[in-house]
């Protein structure tokens, strides 16, 4: 799964390539987790999300750190969790202009239709 | 082994990002309408002032914006958020095709991208794809790290400094 003899980039948008990671992420950029809060939010069992936070923890992408019984999850330090940041930005503002797009497109057709509008 | 979820990985009409290379970034999504109409909104700024900058989700707004959509021709957008302070992003169009493609440079970078959008017509619909090509991976690691990851921050407080100079 992991692919360990790519450069660390690779392995981070590996682990990024999952869109309930994504969330992971996006989730843990606003506040620390523990697995079971993880778990519940994205309504998986504590098994599917201790392999999801596997996967993004050896992309360098989320620390975890177990004090007692529970497993707290953050976003990590430096370049990786940079990288996660940018291509998030980057969906969040392709996803936000092409919904503008679509009601634009969507504005021009019905001109189309109209034949003359009278906007 | 990590496909646990239910959610379908690509729908329609979603929009779908990838780094494709350590300099190749993908972005695609299928648009309600055939090439001819997805390329006139790329193309004409009164259209493309619309939605470029979406200001619900960036708090900014194009201001200025100046396209000469064919081979040879420039572009200077300036976003901000009314304010007298903007931010230019500027370049020039290495190709055109109507109805088919428009690659640019991001001349405002020092190593800029070359994107390239492709409209590709699918049963009376359009694959737009968005792909950004970055010189070198040292490039597109520079942008990550560097300025483009900082760009909503960056917007942010520009949006906080005009708004409280205004």
């Amino acid at each position: 799964m992991v692919q360990y003899l790519s450069p660390s980039l690779d392995r981070s948008f590996a682990a990024l390539s999952d869109a309930t990671r994504r969330g992971i992420i996006d989730h843990l950029g606003r506040a620390d987790a523990s697995i079971t809060i993880l778990a519940d939010k994205f309504e998986m069992t504590l098994t599917g999300m201790k392999k999801h936070v596997a996967v993004l923890e050896q992309a360098g992408l989320i620390t975890t750190e177990k004090v007692g019984r529970v497993r707290t999850c953050r976003l990590g330090q430096g370049g990786l969790a940079a990288e996660a940041e940018w291509i998030e930005a980057h969906r969040k503002l392709f996803e936000a202009r092409f919904d503008a797009l679509d009601h634009v497109i969507a504005r021009m057709k019905q001109e189309k239709e109209n034949g003359s509008a009278d906007h | 082994m990590d496909q646990q979820t239910t959610s379908h990985p690509v729908t329609q009409n979603r929009t779908d990002i990838e780094r494709k290379s350590d300099r190749e970034l993908v972005v695609r999504r299928v648009f309600d309408a055939p090439p001819g109409t997805v390329f006139k909104a790329w193309s004409q700024p009164d259209l493309f002032k619309r939605w470029w900058m979406p200001r619900s989700a960036t708090g900014v707004s194009l201001v200025g914006c100046d396209m000469d959509v064919r081979t040879g021709g420039k572009y200077r957008l300036e976003f901000g958020a009314g304010g007298a302070d903007t931010m230019a992003f500027y370049g020039k169009y290495l190709d055109v095709v109507p109805d088919e493609r428009i690659v640019w440079t991001n001349d405002e970078a020092e190593e800029g991208a070359v994107t390239t959008v492709t409209f590709e017509e699918q049963g009376g619909k359009t694959l737009l794809t968005f792909h950004e090509l970055y010189p070198s991976s040292e490039a597109l690691e520079e942008a990550m790290t560097g300025s483009a990851a900082g760009l909503p921050e960056q917007l942010d407080q520009l949006d906080e400094l005009l708004s409280a100079t205004a």
